[in-house]
Formats: structure tokens, sequence, C-alpha cells
């Protein structure tokens, strides 16, 4: 058993399992999604993100790329979440919501694609 | 460049994954301890406040209490994440400056920038591989002549001595071992301008492994590989290196050449010179006997040469068990008087201090100069940096190795013509060697002479070519001919001209010349610049030819005067 390896998958899976918690419910309702899911989501993203740099293989290199997808995506819905709660005449409204939480839900997309080529590396390991 | 974005990357890894973990935990933190509002209400910061105050307390700038004074509950936290967060920035700064003084990753950006300055080479340039001093001196030329050079060198210092060299163009210099072909390929080898390879290293092994390397990769490039033994010599040429220098056979031959035949060794010199030197003024060696002082690869060498030459030789040889030297032999260094008389220095005509160690062969000359003032007196230099005594000791002729190389390196280089032209011009008397050497110095005046080849196609010579396929009769004397004024004669000669497999040498001024010709042209650097414009302008080449063409409708502009020689 590699730690590096674990310590990898981990923040890889934590990053989506963390996204898709935050995205799930009613898409415009802000009771559905909670601020603090949204920053655990985007740290981990973070981590993952720099724990993917320096990999030099075509593998690292594409997975280093949705994890930047992901982090961009994030960092927009933390934005818009910020710009409302503070600068936006209306507040917090539910179509504001529906943005912030389909921002995110691309984010979901990148961490799937992640997952996923992490499972097909690991599947042609062969022992 | 990737390369050095990943590496950076990776280092930073741990400094990284530590930055955002402080913050992350501080900022959490913030919004999660309660604070008091100015109506006294409890409040909880969002995650922009929070995020706002940890930026500026982990950057050391602190604005303060932000929104409102913090509870004693926030301070506490504040301080904590102040501690933290300030250790982290300073680790990771500390870490990317510590990348960035790494010498292997200084190394890896200078082999990228060399990497893409060779990428960028849109010339053709040389490889020079071994940055010595044949290799600096021949990079001196090459760039002097107007090509361009790309050095490989195991040792940074010589990386970083021609860095501060001041050189016409830029040759940019990769530090690496050549002995590995992924180091060749990067300083170019692949490369479509890439226009020969030269290895000139200390080590032969080195050098033939660069020869092989290069031949295997690019088969019909040009390959010059110095060798300083025989065997490693006939290894190179085994799997066709184009040129094989030894420079103890070169200087031997060349020695040899100055005793038997004076003006022909003059004549070689001058064409084989490098761009800027002095012509070399004529030697007389006289003949009888000479005395040879170290038998090593070099004595060895010119004892051969010689004894094709029937001169007399007497070798004097410190180690004669490990040399076996000829019967007949002076055993001893050379440097004490004794041993000279022994080898009856007061009778000889000549002595050549041929050892390995420079203060030795200092030290034969000034014992031998005192015993024999008339002593015809050659040494061996074997470093360069030694000029100044050798200068100082006031001798004949100095054999310096590395200059030795270098020139015919460069001669090779220059044009395939010209090895052409020396190799014919071995065949000619002294008497022939004596005239072509009047003649050359009365058109190059105490200057090198600039060689310059023309090949009269399309391409080269646009106008003459044209000419020519009209049915115009053109000789070699309208070429001399000087733009400004038809009746004057460019200082220049032909040394050599090729046509159709024949190579007629010195040809004269009623040569017809023909399409497809090749000629090598002798003479001031300026000539060479006139010639071009009549080669390549239609209306000066009718003047040249004619007397008529009106002078200001060139289309081709006045060749700027240059600096160059």
């Amino acid at each position: 058993m590699n730690r590096e390896k674990v310590v990898f998958a981990f923040f890889i899976v934590l990053a989506l399992t963390l996204n898709f918690g935050f995205v799930i419910g009613e898409i415009d309702n802000p009771h559905h999604h909670n601020v603090y899911e949204l920053y655990a989501a985007l740290v981990v993203s973070l981590i993952a993100t720099v724990l993917k740099f320096g990999d030099r293989t075509h593998l690292g290199s594409v997975l280093l790329a949705t994890s930047l997808v992901a982090d961009l995506q994030l960092i927009a819905a933390a934005l818009v979440w910020g710009w409302a709660e503070n600068t936006a005449p209306a507040g917090l409204t539910p179509s504001t919501m529906a943005a912030i939480v389909s921002l995110a839900a691309g984010a979901v997309l990148a961490n799937v694609t992640s997952v996923v080529m992490l499972v097909a590396e690991t599947l042609t390991i062969r022992r | 460049m990737p390369n050095v974005i990943y590496i950076l990357l990776r280092r930073l890894h741990t400094p990284l994954l530590l930055l955002i973990g402080v913050y992350a935990v501080s900022v959490l933190g913030f919004t999660l301890i309660p604070g008091v509002a100015s109506g006294g209400e409890p409040y909880y910061m969002d995650f922009f406040h929070a995020f706002y105050v940890v930026s500026y307390t982990a950057t050391t700038i602190g604005f303060g209490e932000l929104p409102h004074p913090f509870s004693p509950a926030q301070r506490l936290w504040a301080t904590g994440s102040i501690y933290a967060t300030v250790v982290a920035w300073i680790y990771a700064i500390g870490s990317l400056i510590a990348t960035f003084q790494d010498p292997a990753f200084r190394a890896l950006i200078a082999q990228n920038r060399v990497r893409r300055a060779v990428q960028h080479m849109g010339e053709s340039f040389y490889l020079v591989c071994g940055y010595g001093d044949t290799g600096s001196a021949l990079v001196r030329a090459l760039t002097d002549y107007g090509l361009r050079a790309v050095v490989v060198d195991i040792d940074p210092n010589r990386v970083s001595a021609l860095e501060l060299e001041d050189l016409r163009s830029y040759a940019p210099g990769l530090c690496a071992d050549a002995v590995e072909p992924q180091t060749l390929i990067e300083a170019g080898l692949q490369h479509p301008r890439c226009a020969g390879v030269i290895a000139v290293t200390n080590f032969d092994m080195v050098n033939l492994q660069i020869a092989i390397t290069a031949k295997l990769l690019r088969p019909r490039l040009r390959v010059v590989c110095r060798a300083e033994s025989r065997d490693v010599g006939a290894n190179m040429a085994s799997f066709g290196t184009d040129h094989i220098i030894n420079p103890f056979d070169i200087f031997a031959e060349r020695l040899a050449l100055a005793l038997h035949a004076p003006g022909m060794f003059l004549v070689h010199e001058w064409v084989t010179s490098v761009p800027h030197e002095p012509l070399r003024e004529p030697l007389f060696p006289p003949h009888g006997r000479w005395i040879v002082c170290g038998y090593g690869r070099f004595g060895k060498a010119l004892h051969e040469r010689l004894a094709v030459e029937d001169i007399s030789i007497t070798v004097i040889e410190a180690n004669p068990a490990g040399t076996q030297p000829p019967p007949g032999s002076v055993i001893g260094r050379g440097t004490e008087a004794h041993t000279l008389r022994e080898a009856h220095v007061e009778t000889a005509v000549g002595i050549v201090a041929g050892t390995d160690v420079d203060a030795n062969n200092l030290s034969i000359i000034m014992t031998a100069r005192e015993l024999n003032p008339k002593l015809f007196m050659v040494a061996r230099q074997n470093r360069l940096t030694n000029q100044a005594i050798f200068a100082a000791a006031d001798l004949h002729l100095t054999m310096q190795r590395s200059s030795i190389i270098a020139h015919k390196i460069f001669a090779l280089i220059r044009s395939p013509l010209l090895a052409d032209f020396l190799t014919l011009a071995g065949t000619q008397t002294n008497e022939w060697a004596n005239e072509l050497a009047a003649r050359i110095s009365a058109v190059t005046q105490e200057k090198a002479p600039h060689i310059w080849a023309v090949r009269l196609n399309a391409q080269d010579a646009p106008a003459l070519w044209q000419a020519l396929m009209d049915g115009e009769t053109v000789t070699l004397g309208d070429l001399f001919r000087d733009p400004h004024d038809r009746e004057q004669t460019l200082g220049c000669i032909a040394l050599l001209v090729k046509h159709e497999e024949k190579e007629p040498l010195l040809p004269t001024d009623d040569y017809e010349l023909t399409a497809g010709d090749e000629l090598l042209f002798c003479g001031r650097y300026r000539a060479s610049q006139w010639m071009d414009w009549t080669l390549k302008n239609e209306n000066v080449l009718k003047y040249l030819l004619h007397g008529e063409a009106p002078r200001g409708t060139a289309s081709v502009r006045e060749p700027a005067p240059s600096e160059r020689m």
C-alpha cells in the first residue's frame, strides 16, 4: 500500500463527494445549499490540484487540467455568493442561488472526470 | 521550458499545501467564532469577510479589527492565525527562493535557454564540442568569418568564459557531457541548419563517441574530429568521419614543408590563416643536421617526416625505455648543457624542443642558444596561456597545438575547394609557390587574405548566370574589373576553378567562364564584396563587360562598406 496514492485518491474522491453534496437539492432554494459545504469543496479541490502538480505523465496532465476547471468553477460560485450577500441590492435571490449551484454543478462534472480517470488508471494496473 | 515549470511545482508541493491548509483553517475559524456587532447583538462573519481578515493579517498588513471590533474569542483566534499564516508564507517564499538558487535548477534553466536559442537558429551553424584553447580559437574564427557556432562543454567555467567572450554573433553554450547523444541533440545535431560537427575535446575517446553519434544520427553531416592517437584516428576513419585532425602529424608535416619548400609553407599558412591575423613572415630554415628533444607522439611524427625529407636527426629523449627512440639517440632531457653537447649542438643547424612540458621546452631553447646562437629554433607550446613567454623567447617557429588544429579545421570548413587547392598545390614546385606568395602579398597587404568561393549558378550569381545563358563570353579578367572604374582591377587572385571535375590551378585572366563553374578566390575582404555585386547585378556586369550601362540605375544597392576587414 502506497501512502501517497491513498492521500491522492482520498482528496480526489473527497472533492467530488463534497461538491456533489453541495449541489444536490432544489437548485434555487438557499436552504438546500450550505455555504460551509461549498467552502469545504473549494478547499479540498485546491488541495487536490496541488497534489497533481509535477506529474509529467499524460494522465497527470489531464488530471491537473480537470482539477483546474473544478477550481475555476467553484471559485466563480464562491465569488457570486460573496457578491450576492454583500453588495447585491436584492441579497441572495433564488436566481442568484441557481447561478451558484449551476456553477458548482459544472465543477461536479470536472470532478467526475477526474475520478473516472483515476479508476480507469487503477484498473489497468495488474498485479 | 515545461520541465522547469514541472520541477518548480513539484518542489513547491509541501509549501503550497501548507498555505492552503492554514488559510482554510483560519478562514473557517473566523466564520464560526461569534463576534459582537456595534448594537451589542452577536454576529457571525461571512466567508468573504473572514477571507479578507485572514488575507491582510497573513501578509502582515493589518488593517485592524473589521468590520466590528473583535470579541476576545476572535482575538484569540486571530493571534493564532497570524503566527500560522505568516510562518506558512515565509516557508513558501523561502522554498521558492531556495529552488531558484539550486544549482541543478539553474543549470536546467540555462539548458532551456540554449535549447530555445538553438531551435531558433535561422542560419547554418557548426556544433563545436569542447571549448578549450582549440575550441575558443575556432569559435572566434567562425564567428569572425560570419558563421554561427553552438558550443558544448562539460566544464561550467569554460561555458561562462564563452558568455564573457565578445563574439560577433551570439554562440549559445551548453554545459553538458558531449558523450551523451541527448546532449548533442539538444545542441542542435538534428537541426536542419546544422552544417557540421567539430569534436575538439581533450579526450580522444570523447571525440570518437561524438563522431559516431553524429555519423549515425546524421550520416550526411560533415564531421571533423581531433585525434591525438593514430589508433583512434583509424577508428574514426572506419565509419566515415570526414576529417581527422592529428595535431602532431600536421605540425610535423608543416615543419617538413617549411624545411624543404619555404614558399609552399608560406602559401599554406596564408590561405589557412584566420581573419584579422597578421601575415606570417617568410621562413628560411637551414639545411643540415637537426636536434629533436622529446620522442613522444610529436617527436615520432616529426622524425618520420624529416626522415622522408632525408634530413639527419639526433634525438634527445629522457625516457628511452618507454618511447624506443632510434639508435644513436642521446639520453637526457635536453635542458642541461651536457646532453646538448653530447648531441653535438655546436654543429647542428636547428633544434626542435618538443616535450610536453612548456618550461622544459623553453629551458632547452635557452640553453641551446647559449651553446650555439646560430641555431634555428622551433618549440612546441602546450598551453595557450604561456603565449607571452613564448613570444618573448624570440623563436623562429612556435608549434602551438590548439592554433594549428583551429587553423586546419577552419580552412576545411571555409570551403571544400580550399582543401582541393591545398592538395593540388602540394604537387607544385617551390618556385611556383614563391611566385604565388609574391602575388598574394601584393594584393592583401600584410593582412590575412580573405578566401572565398563562388559558384556560378542562378542562385549565387544570378546576373552572371543569365549573361552566360544569353551566350555572352565572360572571362575571369572581366570579374576582376572594379565596378567603379572598369579600367581598374579589384585586388584578388583566382586560386582554383572547378570545371566538370577538372580543376585547373591559378587560371589566367582569359579563362572563359561557363555556368556551373566553382571558383576559389583570394584577396581582400572588400574585393569579395565588389565581386559579389558584379555577380548579382546585371547593370554592373554589363558595364564591366562592355563599358556601357549608365551607372546609377543599379537595381541592387551598392554594398555597404563593412568593418569586417
